[in-house]
């Protein structure tokens, strides 16, 4: 019997794989795509990877461990500004150090954050996560000696990278550093969640009380997750420092923790590929309703968002994975 | 010696009811016990106060003579105390095969791995089969357990329980839910349980409780009113009062 199980169990794994590789390779394709279709948007391609670390950091806490937070910025803006107070005040340019910077500081802002939100639950839980975000924003508003307060940090102005490939002007360099980033966490991440420690984490969002039944502990748990996702949330941030050479107070805004989880509901939780889709979808719109109509930008994202809500409760990738699924059954 | 495990005057009040009074007892290796009495006695509270869900107002826990009372959930199932829940708590999303091998790996130590996955643990693969085999589930290994009949959840919540490998095992209302025709695979299930293992059962059943149990012990109202030979249990005057009482505030209702 057991032999059979274990027989039976490798074709399972390898689909899984398989379907990480695919989408991979859908993500380097849509890259490279990006790169030949908007050589003059490339800027905003670059905001782009950075926003859908924030968004896959978010993915962890909320989509995968069921923690609701509206201050996960905290963990992207503290990663920027720690990259970039490196760079301008201690002269650490080197770009790969200054994203390991980053993710340090990432992830010193994800246990303290973790340490807080997580004495709370639900509502409570909420609150002190909008508590966190504003404490964050205005420590690094009075701090203007190190941060620029919100004259915003500038003066950062990274070495090329691997002492080679220099950031230009059209932004080739910072976009292409980003997608190899991007694409490294992005396979980290996919490990990360399909390994035991990411089916704990499955496990307690859906009932943390077997979970602590079956000796395993939720805090400890969550609070490692906080501490991980801070690390990706401040490799976007530092990377968000890099590309654009400056550092401004709204990376560490509740605006910024509110959209990346309206970016993360409109892709879908907990796949990781909803955060990419998210991302994309809500960064894009925002560029073409915001040329077209500033004024009515906002009114399309809500609407949009509501019908996203009520119709794809599972988000654009839920969605369509849901549908898919659905098709391949009937089609057997 | 010290008891393998031991609870000694336990109370536990809800506003100004009186849920567990005053009760003590304790377990040997190897002992099978049927802990029943009528609905509402306080018999899924004494668990929840035993394995450290609810906070009693008095008394103790032991394990092994070690006071246990202050450990949480967590350390009180890593010292060996191991229950299942009367009403399931399963991950909807998750598959048995992950429920058990997440069981397993915890157990090991492995469960905070943060990369690898279990189904390339050959040695996690096997027991996970091993223990589902048991419960009549390996067929349904792959499928969410949101999509699985009530019945055979009941069953996953006991092959997690058994997977944990407890010193000490409460089981509630094990066969609640599950259809009578497959009431034999939790027997199975009890008759392959290490001999040394402590069971206490509570179940309503009372042939399965019979077969089972070489010791039965009653709560009514909270209290411990028998504690004895399943034989004597039903010749028991108090026993049979309470039972009686019950049933007929339960036909009045
Ligand atoms: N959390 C709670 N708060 C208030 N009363 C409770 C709570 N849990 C159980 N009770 C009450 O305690 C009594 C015993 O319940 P319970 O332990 O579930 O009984 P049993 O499992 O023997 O049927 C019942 O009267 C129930 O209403
Ligand atoms: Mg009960």
């Amino acid at each position: 019997m057991s032999a059979e199980a274990s027989v039976t169990a490798m074709p399972a794994q390898n689909r899984g794989w398989q379907r990480d590789l695919i989408g991979i390779a859908v993500i380097l394709v849509a890259a490279i795509a990006g790169y030949f279709l908007f050589p003059n948007n490339l800027a905003l391609l670059t905001r782009m990877i950075a926003i859908m670390l924030l968004v896959l950091s978010l993915d962890l806490v909320t989509g995968y461990c069921g923690v609701a937070t509206l201050g996960h910025a905290a963990l992207f803006g503290s990663g920027a500004y720690a990259a970039g107070i490196a760079a301008a005040h201690f002269g650490i340019t080197e770009p790969i150090t200054m994203i390991a910077i980053g993710a340090v500081g990432g992830a010193l802002a994800g246990l303290i954050s973790g340490i807080v939100i997580l004495r709370g639950h639900g509502l409570a839980q909420l609150v002190l996560s909008i508590a966190i975000i504003h404490l964050f924003h205005e420590a690094a508003n009075k701090a203007s000696e190190y941060t620029g307060g919100s004259d915003g940090l500038s003066g950062i102005s990274p070495d090329p990278v691997l002492g080679v490939f220099e950031f230009d002007l059209w932004g080739r360099t910072a976009y292409v550093f980003g997608i190899v980033l991007l694409l490294l966490v992005f396979i980290l991440l996919r490990i990360l969640v399909r390994s035991p420690f990411g089916m704990l984490c499955r496990g307690i969002r859906q009932d943390p009380v077997r979970v602590s039944a079956m000796g395993a502990s939720v805090k400890l748990t969550l609070i490692k997750m906080y501490v991980i996702s801070g690390l990706v949330a401040g490799v976007g941030g530092a990377f968000n420092a890099v590309s654009t050479q400056v550092v401004g107070l709204d990376s560490l805004s509740f605006t910024n923790s509110a959209e990346a989880l309206v970016m993360l509901v409109l892709g879908g939780v907990g796949s990781l590929y909803g955060a990419l889709i998210g991302t994309i979808a809500f960064v894009w719109i925002e560029d073409l309703v915001s040329a077209a109509n500033p004024f009515h930008w906002l009114t399309i994202v809500g609407a949009l968002l509501i019908a996203v809500v009520l119709f794809a409760p599972k988000g654009l990738y839920g969605t369509a994975a849901t549908l898919l699924e659905r098709y391949r059954r009937g089609g057997k | 010696m010290s008891p393998l495990f031991e609870v000694d005057h336990l109370q536990k009040a809800f506003g100004g009811l009186n849920v567990t009074r005053d009760v003590s007892l304790s377990l040997g290796k190897g002992d099978r016990v049927a802990l029943i009495g009528p609905n509402g006695a306080g018999k899924t509270t004494f668990v929840n106060l035993v394995t450290g869900h609810l906070r009693p107002d008095s008394g103790q826990v032991l394990m092994g003579g070690e006071d246990i009372s202050r450990f949480n959930p967590m350390r009180r199932v890593r010292a060996g105390l191991v229950r299942s829940f009367q009403v399931t708590r399963l991950f909807a999303e998750m598959t048995p095969e992950e429920h058990v091998a997440l069981a397993i790996l915890q157990r090991q130590g492995k469960s905070g791995r943060m990369a690898g996955s279990f189904q390339a643990m050959p040695d996690v693969m096997r027991e996970t089969y091993e223990t589902l085999e048991t419960l009549n589930l390996t067929a349904l290994g792959r499928v969410p357990v949101s999509e699985i009949a009530y019945g055979q959840q009941r069953l996953l919540e006991i092959a997690l329980a058994l997977a944990l490998r407890p010193k000490v095992l409460l089981l509630d209302e094990p066969a609640a839910g599950v259809p009578h025709s497959d009431t034999f695979l939790i027997e199975n299930a009890l008759a392959q349980l290490p001999a040394d293992l402590a069971v206490l059962m509570i179940e309503h059943d009372m042939d399965l409780v019979f077969r089972f149990a070489k010791r039965v012990i009653v709560l009514a109202a909270g209290e411990i009113i028998f504690d004895g030979l399943p034989g004597d249990a039903t010749n028991d005057a108090r026993v049979r009062e309470a039972y009686l009482g019950g049933y007929a505030n339960g036909s009045a209702a």
